[in-house]
């Protein structure tokens, strides 16, 4: 990973279904400073088409989102 | 950036129903629209109140205190639309929930109130009812009517009636 992408943030969104992934990605944003990354960790395969669409609408930007095995894996810049 | 984020979207929905399974629907709609950043108002009318409420009883005429016995309570209360069987059925989709690990109507509403989500109660059905402002639970605005509605409405580029 590049050094661009260094995680402020760690947050286990496993076991969490709509809408909760997302309005913890949204409850958390603020807790990193802007150009902050959170790298989120989710299980709900929703999470896939909520996250992106939170970041479309909030003006955020998610650097990837990756499935790994059973699990969904986000990388989320706060943008402002 | 894209410009359509300077201002804040809007939505304003009327909650009608007293239903378990359209709660969770305007509940969770409602908890993900705050967090996408938008301006929320939820209008609860004649059934939905409930949602609002505390566990207390209500009602002062006869009719009033019949209702508040057997429509009484608060959101754990409430029944599916479907499937119900006199509480069975509600305990059925509390277990499956529960199991699946959905946060329950009363966390879910509570979030929302968290969130900054503007909730009303009807005046006038809480009027018809006997539901007064003191049984809702704390972060419920002040009661209002169809006008002040129907102005959130129009400011609103997503309205929705549950």
């Amino acid at each position: 990973m590049s050094d661009e992408n260094k995680v402020d943030l760690e947050l286990d969104l496993k076991g969490l279904l709509c809408p909760l992934p997302m309005v913890k990605v949204s409850q958390n944003i603020g807790n990193v400073p802007v150009g902050g990354v959170i790298r989120a960790v989710a299980t709900d395969p929703g999470a896939m088409a909520d996250i992106p669409a939170w970041a479309k609408s909030t003006g955020n930007e998610v650097i990837s989102a990756e499935k790994e095995g059973s699990e969904f894996v986000f990388l989320v810049k706060r943008v402002k | 950036m894209p410009d359509e984020v300077n201002e804040q979207k809007k939505l304003a929905m009327v909650v009608m129903s007293g239903d378990m399974d359209r709660l969770f629907g305007a509940f969770i709609i409602a908890t993900g629209a705050a967090a996408m950043g938008m301006e929320v108002t939820m209008f609860f009318t004649f059934w939905g109140l409930r949602a609002l409420k505390k566990n207390v009883r209500t009602g002062t005429s006869f009719f009033g205190k019949m209702l508040g016995l057997f429509y009484g309570g608060d959101i754990s209360k409430s029944n599916p639309s479907k499937f119900s069987f006199g509480g069975m059925g509600r305990w059925m989709f509390r277990k499956m929930m529960g199991a699946h690990n959905v946060a329950s109507l009363p966390e879910l509403r509570d979030l929302a109130i968290q969130l900054g989500v503007n909730m009303y109660g009807c005046q006038m059905s809480m009027d018809v009812m006997e539901i007064p402002r003191e049984s809702f639970v704390e972060g419920v605005k002040e009661p209002v009517g169809v006008g002040f509605f129907l102005m959130k409405a129009q400011e609103a580029e997503v309205q929705l009636f549950i």
